[in-house]
């Protein structure tokens, strides 16, 4: 075969940390190979030390044989090196041409800009991807979140790149926005180009990857074809030890009770259209369905951030009205948001301040309300211990956790109010799989104890792997209602998208 | 259909119809109004304002901000009017100004760009660093007696119109081309649009910053030069607030504090509003003092328009 890139010993510390401890690495000419690991394992740090952002303290990069430094993404981009950032690098007021070259528009008298030019360039590239269709002048902020990313992707592709990193790429994309980028992905290695891919789901690697690497703690642990693994494999070396089931079983011997939460006809003009359903106490009940299906909509509608138009809803067989997410909580709500950073927690305050924040009267003392600190430090701790959270202790600020971590906190905030009713939004989005196993732990665990647990994913196999019953939406209405039996990824995709799907890919050689 | 609605979208748009609506307006209510004497000296009104905000535009599309814009202008006066008075000649005095007017800017850009420092905090230091520096160096006497040949800088008229238009124009001619075409100037877009992405785009963002406070500096200074020529004297109070009414007439044209839009167009349209606020309510007999109160009904009412335009705008194309 034909080594494309290769590093040596490439090694990178930040204060208190070594991100990377000599790392090989070699890359095929015209193959997909996947970087995985956990939060922390460097993954990231490689992605930067090779796309021109990160200098590396030592250790060497050869490109086609050659050694090659790297000052600035500048120098990588010109020895051929492009990454596609994981938050999208896009500037919303620019047209899609302008993003997509960014200051390398062609130019004429005076460096003055061609935009003929420039937009007949930005349909050539639009086109590699089947998009040609898509008008170069609109502005980007304008796109659905999956052509934004097709935009990414071609702004990296426009520096014409021999090696093309991709981070997190279906991180915002759904099932079917997922299959297209992996056709695209497949287009771009038919044309020679190797590309590096960044995932934490798993199956997207056995779906799209020819090679994986596993980094643990910083190291290389080790190179395999993707067609002689199997998922297990990946988990048990990317977390160093044996995982087992990750969505582990519900607990033996549990009641599912009565109806704890009950919701008839609600409607929100635009959004969700007569949805009801109910969730038993002690029940996990999956929602499915594309992004756009009204799921995160009708959540929100329940907990009372834009209340619905039309509809009821029982809370242990009591009609509730929830005006806003403040009574939504009195009356015993959680919920546990899918962007934890704009919603859910306060970034730059502590563990401690995030844990107690929405029950702070359980610690105020009497006189004139002030806070008992010793109290709420206990608390925090107890906090950290239960939910085993990775922090220095309960004064670490938030922002300075992993993403499980903080979503940890996140939810033993809402732990913390004792909710009848919990909605967990994408709860794992981002998380690593050793926390993400912690979190369905947890979630298991408050169903145990009666709580009704209403889920929303995106994650077909976090779905299936923990709830007792599915409800799938598609177009604000909910189209089907499957028991665990018969919870199926195909059975959800083809509700969830109205079409008959056929699965195809094993390994080819 | 999409030319209607793409000019609809822009910003410019709105203060474009309010321009129109109150220049029409003063047609009939005021026999004066479109005369070439009242015209002329409207843009005499806002000449200098306009030169300043040549520079602001482009800092504010690049998401920074000057507030010591109007203290530089002042600043520069000063400087012109000591040198001028020395017996330095008038071209290498004005030279020597612009220069005063750059290195303030790279002053102001250095602190922002590389130690970090918030514009806002920054630049109201300078305001009040060059505001104080002007009153230290004159005791806050006017300076007078300068030179005709330097004079005329700010005087002379071509064909019936004076200097400070033409410069005006000129500059926001070639302003509107270059930060609308031009692949250099272009990058403020990328910078203040999403500075993150600008960096990896690899864009010198710190760089570019301080190119833009250097800009608005040298524009600064060079609407001191022509400000001090018209009046024929050095005053240490001259520019006193124009940044304000700089910074207005820019968010007035579409620009954001945020960064990331704006046009020279636009803020050509905010500046001539402005002025020609000044002059209708003039014109109308109403009270001077009504003017300021005016321009902050116009402001906040036109960013609210557009504001709620775009809300209402966004939420149609959703249900659609």
């Amino acid at each position: 075969m034909d080594t494309i890139l290769e590093t040596r010993g490439i090694t990178k510390s930040f204060p208190g940390v070594k991100a990377l401890d000599a790392v090989d690495f070699s890359l095929e000419r015209g193959t997909v190979h996947a970087l995985v690991g956990e939060n922390g394992a460097g993954k990231s740090t490689l992605m930067f030390v090779l796309g021109g952002v990160y200098r590396p303290d030592a250790g060497e990069i050869l490109m086609e044989g050659k050694p090659a430094a790297f000052f600035s993404s500048h120098d990588a981009n010109r020895a051929g090196i492009s990454v596609v950032y994981q938050e999208l690098s896009l500037v919303p007021n620019l047209s899609v041409a302008e993003n997509i070259f960014a200051h390398r528009q062609p130019v004429r008298w005076m460096n003055l800009i061609d935009w003929d030019g420039l937009h007949r360039k930005t349909t050539q590239l639009l086109a590699l991807f089947g998009s040609e269709k898509l008008d170069p002048r609109t502005p980007v902020g304008e796109l659905p979140i999956a052509k934004r990313q097709i935009v990414e992707i071609l702004k990296a592709m426009s520096v014409d790149p021999k090696i093309l990193i991709l981070d997190e790429p279906t991180s915002s994309l759904t099932e079917v926005e997922a299959k297209e980028l992996f056709d695209n992905i497949r287009t771009l290695k038919s044309r020679g180009i190797s590309v590096i891919y960044i995932s934490h789901h798993l199956q997207e690697i056995f779906e799209i990857a020819d090679t994986v690497t596993i980094l643990r703690d910083g190291r290389h642990v080790c190179d395999a074809r993707v067609c002689d693994i199997d998922e297990d494999f990946l988990v048990t070396n990317m977390v160093g030890r044996k995982i087992g089931n990750m969505y582990g079983d519900p607990p033996a011997g549990r009641q599912i009770g009565e109806t704890a939460f009950e919701a008839r006809g609600l409607s929100r003009k635009g959004e969700f259209n007569g949805v009801s359903f109910r969730v038993q106490k002690g029940e996990i009940v999956g929602f499915a369905g594309l992004v756009g299906s009204g799921r995160t909509e009708l959540s929100r509608a329940i907990f009372g951030a834009e209340p619905p138009e039309a509809g009821e809803m029982f809370l242990n067989g009591r009609k509730v009205s929830l005006r806003s997410p403040r009574r939504a909580i009195r009356s015993g709500i959680g919920y546990l948001t899918e962007d934890r950073k704009a919603h859910g927690l306060f970034l730059d305050f502590s563990i401690r301040d995030n844990v107690v924040a929405n029950h702070l009267a359980d610690f105020s003392g009497s006189f004139l309300g002030f806070l008992r600190s010793g109290r709420m430090e206990e608390f925090t701790q107890g906090r950290i211990r239960d939910f085993n959270i990775m922090a220095r202790g309960p004064g670490q600020t938030v922002n300075n956790l992993s993403g499980g971590n903080q979503q940890k906190v996140l939810l033993s905030a809402w732990f913390g109010i004792q909710p009848q009713f919990l909605i967990a939004d994408e709860p794992t989005r981002g998380v690593d799989v050793g926390a993400k196993s912690d979190i369905y732990r947890l979630l298991r665990s408050l169903a145990a104890e009666g709580i009704a647990i209403m889920l929303i994913s995106s994650d077909l196999s976090e779905i299936i792997g923990i709830s007792d019953r599915v409800y799938v939406m598609r177009d604000g209405a909910i189209v089907g209602e499957l028991a665990r039996e018969r919870a199926t990824e195909e059975t959800i995709i083809s509700l969830a998208t109205g079409l008959q799907l056929t699965r195809s890919k094993e390994c080819v050689e | 259909m999409t030319f209607l609605r793409r000019l609809t979208r822009q910003r410019e748009f709105v203060i474009f119809l309010i321009v129109a609506a109150v220049f029409v307006f003063m047609i009939f209510a005021s026999p004066v109004f479109l005369t070439e004497g009242n015209i002329l000296s409207v843009l005499l009104s806002l000449s200098i304002e306009s030169i300043m905000a040549v520079g602001m535009v482009v800092l504010m599309v690049g998401g920074g901000f000057d507030m010591s814009v109007g203290s530089i202008l002042g600043f520069t006066g000063i400087i012109l009017g000591k040198l001028l008075t020395n017996g330095i000649p008038t071209v290498p005095a004005v030279l020597l100004a612009l220069i005063v007017g750059v290195v303030i800017g790279l002053w102001n850009g250095f602190i922002i760009a590389k130690i970090k420092i918030n514009p806002f905090v920054t630049t109201l230091a300078s305001l009040s660093i060059f505001r104080g520096l002007s009153y230290v160096f004159t005791s806050g006497r006017n300076i007078s007696g300068l030179p005709d040949a330097f004079q005329a800088i700010g005087q002379a008229r071509y064909f019936g119109v004076q200097l400070p238009i033409v410069y005006a124009l000129v500059l926001l001619i070639i302003g509107e081309i270059v930060l609308r075409n031009s692949r250099f100037f272009r990058q403020y877009y990328y910078i203040g649009g999403n500075e993150r992405a600008a960096r990896l785009s690899g864009i010198s963002v710190d760089w570019m910053t301080i190119i833009a406070y250097m800009l608005t500096g040298v524009l600064a200074a060079w609407a001191g030069i022509v400000f001090t020529a018209r009046m024929g004297s050095a005053s240490c109070q001259a520019g006193t607030g124009w940044e304000l009414r700089v910074i207005t007439a820019v968010i007035l044209g579409g620009a954001s504090l945020k960064g990331g839009s704006g046009t020279v167009l636009g803020t050509f349209l905010g500046v001539f509003l402005m002025a020609l606020l000044s002059n209708a309510l003039v014109l109308l007999g109403v009270d001077i003092y009504w003017q300021q109160f005016v321009v902050g009904v116009v402001l906040i009412s036109a960013v609210m328009i557009d504001t709620l335009g775009r809300r209402v705008g966004a939420a149609g194309k959703q249900e659609a």
